[in-house]
């Protein structure tokens, strides 16, 4: 067992687990944040994507043990209260989702695409950087619609840096 | 996952002596460790993480030297603007190496301790004839590279950096896997003035290897019209489910132009 202590969604959690405990089950079993998913365990499908110190990261493949220390923003840190991150709100104006099952992890990867790319985006590099990222209902086609849409809007809103640091 | 007891090392001798405990691992982005150990591939008794050592981050360019420590992720390789400069193809291998997110991870040491052999940067390594840079010693990359998932490393022993000089001209190009994004067939091509070495991943029975058919092709005239016509045997190639030795084979040869062509532009 180890003692972990972490910064998630800006607020302070601490904890003992087994060492062997992944991130993603960390943030759902002890924490209740069952917005990050376990979707294929293998690393590939990224329906676990969460940012730690900034960066999107597949929290299946990673220890909690690893992240103590570190600032952690899953999907349930994304909103203002009732207010929708701009990427959120465009998924559901472009219905960039059926299921929803891989949601969580895509919007998380395109937080952290947009926040890469200030310059903007094209569709190319949206589709190369969703590689780590599988939906099985949408054929993506929305997913990448919704994503340049988000882009745009924060670009103009100059959003794009201020959300990193969150 | 099997029961395992995770450190954290501060420095590079802590990590040396922690490593001594029972069947201990280093990890590093843990890309591999962790789902090999997820899969119960890998057991071991404790973990050492080394990813946060400040002595193994970051990459230095001086002149033509560029020295990369072993724990900068590939994420950091692929932007570095000073190595980008120098050695635009090694900036471009990382870009290809897994997803966004495996790329925040991942670590060039973990890459060549782990010698997988349809990895990216040990192909990188030889063709640049870098050198490995451990705890104990240097090892030139043309030594370090022992076969399968085996290095000249020795129990405990930790890469702590690489360094190579720039060559003139270098390309990158791979044949991926488009599920695992892994290379069926990668190939890296380096040019100074000691001529051209070439070095091929995804594709050998006993991991990364130099290609001497290519390099004296090559050294009619570092271009893609030099390997017109090469026919590569498929011996020592591997066939799986994704690709025959055959098809391999004159993969390499494909891969070694577009390699050619991409470092001459």
């Amino acid at each position: 067992m180890s003692d972990v202590s972490l910064t998630i969604n800006g607020r302070k959690v601490s904890g003992s687990v087994e060492d062997r405990t992944l991130l993603v089950h960390f943030l759902r079993e002890h924490e209740g944040l069952t917005g990050t998913h376990v979707g294929c365990d293998t690393s590939q499908c990224g329906a676990c994507v969460v940012h730690v110190d900034g960066k999107a990261v597949k929290s299946c493949t990673m220890l909690a043990v690893q992240a103590s220390g570190s600032t952690v923003l899953t999907i349930e840190g994304l909103a203002h209260g009732a207010d929708l991150h701009p990427v959120q709100a465009a998924f559901k104006e472009h219905h960039g989702l059926q299921c929803g099952f891989c949601t969580p992890g895509m919007i998380m990867t395109a937080t952290d695409m947009i926040a890469r790319h200030p310059e903007g985006l094209d569709e190319a590099t949206v589709r190369a950087e969703l590689e780590g990222n599988i939906c099985r209902c949408t054929g993506y086609h929305n997913i990448v619609k919704a994503i340049l849409a988000a882009s745009k809007t924060m670009a103009k809103a100059g959003k794009g840096k201020a959300k990193v640091a969150a | 996952m099997y029961s395992v007891n995770y450190h954290r090392a501060n420095s590079v001798a802590d990590a040396a002596k922690l490593v001594k405990t029972g069947d201990a691992k280093l990890l590093s982005g843990g890309m591999t460790l962790i789902p090999a150990m997820k899969t119960r591939l890998a057991a071991p008794s404790d973990l050492v993480d080394i990813a946060r050592i400040p002595e193994l981050k970051g990459i230095a360019v001086s002149g033509k030297t560029v020295t990369i420590g072993a724990a900068t992720t590939h994420f950091e390789v692929s932007r570095d603007e000073k190595l980008k400069k120098v050695c635009p193809a090694l900036a471009h291998l990382a870009s290809l190496i897994g997803d966004p997110a495996v790329r925040h991870k991942g670590t060039i040491g973990g890459s060549i301790a782990n010698n997988d052999p349809a990895a990216d940067y040990p192909a990188a390594l030889l063709a640049l004839g870098a050198t490995i840079i451990t705890n104990k010693r240097q090892l030139a990359a043309d030594k370090f590279f022992k076969g399968l998932f085996e290095t000249a490393l020795k129990d405990g022993e930790i890469v702590t950096a690489v360094t190579f000089t720039a060559p003139e001209k270098a390309g990158y190009e791979k044949f991926r896997n488009p599920a695992s994004r892994y290379a069926i067939v990668g190939v890296f091509v380096a040019s100074g003035k000691d001529g051209a070495r070439v070095a091929v991943t995804g594709a050998g029975d006993d991991g990364v290897f130099r290609s001497r058919q290519i390099e004296s092709a090559l050294a009619k005239g570092f271009s893609p019209a030099s390997l017109e016509g090469l026919k590569l045997p498929a011996d020592n190639l591997m066939s799986d489910i994704h690709a025959s030795a055959d098809y391999r084979a004159h993969l390499i040869v494909v891969m070694a132009k577009r390699a050619v062509a991409a470092a001459s532009r």
